[in-house]
């Protein structure tokens, strides 16, 4: 019973429900990401596992010892904030080592941890900073520091990346990643960014609507998404509208496709949506016969960025994309009439 | 941003320059100068440089005075506090309606004068209907006494008078503390009392002191109060100028004192501001 676990958790404010029946599991060590767009509870859930909010239903438990009722103070965690939330009234090394004074440490061991951890997150000699003269990148390192300075069992993240600037996040997301591989520690990450997502975590929770709508690893979420929401919400797609002929095959337009994966749960006949990624898509020069697996369409507008190109197509009112590498370029330009290539493995239904 | 060239800044000082100037430089410079007036030979004076009036004040009976007002009103500025900041903080956990009405009982407690405060505690702390019948009722006195005049009785309007001042002065910086504060000092293994103590007390020292020194000088000030529940050893600074000015009509004399008072609660005040300026 290693891990966190979480069982049957709801969570009601008044009428409203920001969670809604949760029930996950973790290895211990896992780094995980809650996904969603703002307002679907992800938040709310990280607070609970944290202990800043009571459930309204369901358990918390780590190791299997049950969390649900057990005080903030009194379970063994550390939580980055959004707002990193450091004490102004403190300088770098004294927030740093604010657990341990509470804990009752003496002053030459949290003298000790401060000097290793700022070392660590490679801010040395700044221990005697006010809050107020850091950047905001050395803000959220200070953050992460006071929060493992006691080694916690579960390390929680509320969106760490939302305050720095585009080009530190992604550094900050690696770098938050070695870290949390270095030292092994349970971690939770809410996040509203995929590609934060998909850079850091083990296994990805994807919610919506107070739910959980999918668990996975980043790969399973991508290449196999459970709905066209979650399909939306990580990375790019093209979506549609498609008729089931078989279990395996659909018809777009006059088009007949082969289907690698078949997530609708319907049988031939139910309307659903075919769904491509823009990478598993070739765009073609229309050479009369149309090549099986494939859709034809007009080219609308094609963006070069040099490392890739991309090619939006109109197949029958419906937008296609397609992004290519230089050495796959099709030599068509916009008004064209193409046929854009769908192989079977990139091809999956989902429910419309 | 919103004010425009450095003219139409100065032109919209004017207005309030002008009456800043009127109402309260004029009555401060000549306040000053009286304080500094000659008595002539008929008993009475004209402006020039005496020390005489300070000299007066410079006996021990005035010191003494001085000292005991300015102590009186530091302990009552730290009463008020040790009582309004609990409640406030408490007060900024509650929803936002509560947190109104409150705010609008504690603005109606305003409206009470210093006259009505001072003569209900009379009542409440005398012998015939005080509250000393209370404790003969429940068996723990043997019979009624009067509990004013007395400095306690001083001490207890006078902070009654401040406390609403203190949670009024508190609110803005509690109400605006950042919850998160409070729960990383949580999450970081300290209970809601060593929070209270070790982040939301630090976190807004600023407040704290402001509205100690607010409430220090507004005190400084009370000259009911003093009289009503007080005996003459309980008079503070002010009923002694007020004495000074009504009953002797010595203008220079209550002018002197007045300009002590003032030198007090600036330097309460310009010291106060040191102190926390340099590490805020």
């Amino acid at each position: 019973m290693s891990g966190l676990k979480i069982e049957g958790v709801t969570k009601k404010f008044g009428s409203l429900t920001a969670v809604e029946d949760v029930n996950l599991h973790f290895t211990a060590g896992e780094m995980i990401c809650f996904l969603g767009p703002s307002g679907c509870g992800k938040t709310t859930l990280l607070r609970m596992i944290a202990g800043l909010e009571d459930p309204t239903n369901g358990t918390i438990s780590f190791d299997g010892q049950d969390l649900t009722h057990v005080p903030v103070h009194q379970r063994d965690i550390g939580m980055v904030f959004q707002s990193f939330a450091l004490f102004p009234h403190l300088s770098v090394a004294e927030n740093i080592t604010y657990a341990m004074r509470i804990r009752g440490h003496s002053r030459s061991d949290r003298e000790d941890r401060a000097t290793e951890l700022l070392d660590m997150m490679r801010l040395p000699g700044l221990g005697d900073r006010r809050i107020s003269q850091l950047s905001g990148g050395q803000k959220q390192r200070v953050a992460i520091a006071r929060a493992l300075a006691l080694n916690p069992k579960i390390f929680l993240l509320d969106e760490p990346m939302s305050a720095l600037d585009a080009n530190l996040r992604e550094a900050m997301q690696i770098e938050l990643r070695k870290l949390q591989q270095e030292l092994g520690i349970t971690t939770v990450v809410v996040t509203h960014d995929q590609t934060e997502a998909m850079t850091m975590a083990d296994e990805i929770v994807v919610m919506g609507r107070a739910k959980v709508l999918q668990t996975g690893s980043p790969m399973e979420i991508y290449k196999k998404p459970i709905d066209r929401f979650v399909a939306g919400f990580i990375g790019s797609s093209n979506l549609l509208p498609a008729t089931l002929t078989g279990d395996n095959s659909v018809r777009v337009g006059a088009a007949e496709l082969r289907v690698g994966e078949n997530r609708a749960g319907q049988g031939a006949g139910a309307d659903v949506l075919l769904m491509t990624r823009p990478e598993e898509v070739f765009v073609r020069a229309a050479k009369g016969d149309t090549p099986a697996n494939a859709v034809t369409g007009t080219v609308t507008f094609i963006r070069d960025i040099g490392a890739t190109i991309e090619i939006l197509v109109d197949c029958d009112g419906h937008e296609v994309v397609s992004v290519l590498t230089p050495k796959d370029w099709p030599d068509v330009k916009v008004g064209d009439a193409v046929t854009v290539e769908m192989p079977e493995s990139a091809c999956m239904v989902l429910a419309a | 941003m919103q004010q425009g060239s450095g003219l139409t800044r100065t032109l919209a000082l004017i207005p309030s320059s002008v009456m800043i100037g009127i109402f309260f430089l004029v009555p401060f410079v000549l306040i000053v100068l009286t304080s500094f007036s000659v008595e002539m030979d008929n008993g009475d004076y004209e402006l020039g440089f005496s020390l005489a009036h300070f000299e007066r004040f410079a006996t021990w009976f005035y010191i003494e005075r001085a000292l005991f007002s300015a102590g009186l009103c530091a302990l009552i500025a730290i009463l008020s506090l040790l009582i309004a900041y609990p409640f406030t903080w408490f007060l900024t956990n509650f929803g936002p309606r509560t947190q109104t009405l409150w705010l609008i009982y504690i603005l109606a407690q305003l409206s009470l004068s210093e006259v009505l405060i001072a003569f209900s505690w009379q009542i409440l702390l005398s012998r015939t209907a005080g509250i000393a019948n209370i404790l003969v009722w429940v068996g723990l006195a043997e019979e009624s006494f009067a509990m004013t005049p007395s400095a306690g009785a001083v001490l207890a309007a006078l902070v009654y008078l401040a406390v609403p001042f203190s949670v009024l002065l508190l609110y803005p910086a509690l109400s605006r503390l950042d919850k998160s504060l409070t729960e990383a000092s949580r999450t970081l293994g300290a209970s809601p009392l060593r929070t209270f103590f070790t982040v939301v007390i630090p976190v807004t020292r600023p407040a704290i002191i402001s509205s100690g020194v607010t409430i220090f000088v507004l005190t400084l000030g009370a000259i009911i109060v003093p009289q009503v529940l007080g005996q003459p050893q309980h008079w503070t600074l002010s009923v002694l100028i007020t004495d000074q000015a009504i009953f002797n009509f010595n203008m220079p004399f209550a002018s002197a004192l007045a300009v002590v008072l003032l030198v007090i609660s600036g330097s309460v005040i310009f010291a106060v501001t040191k102190l926390t300026g340099a590490k805020a």
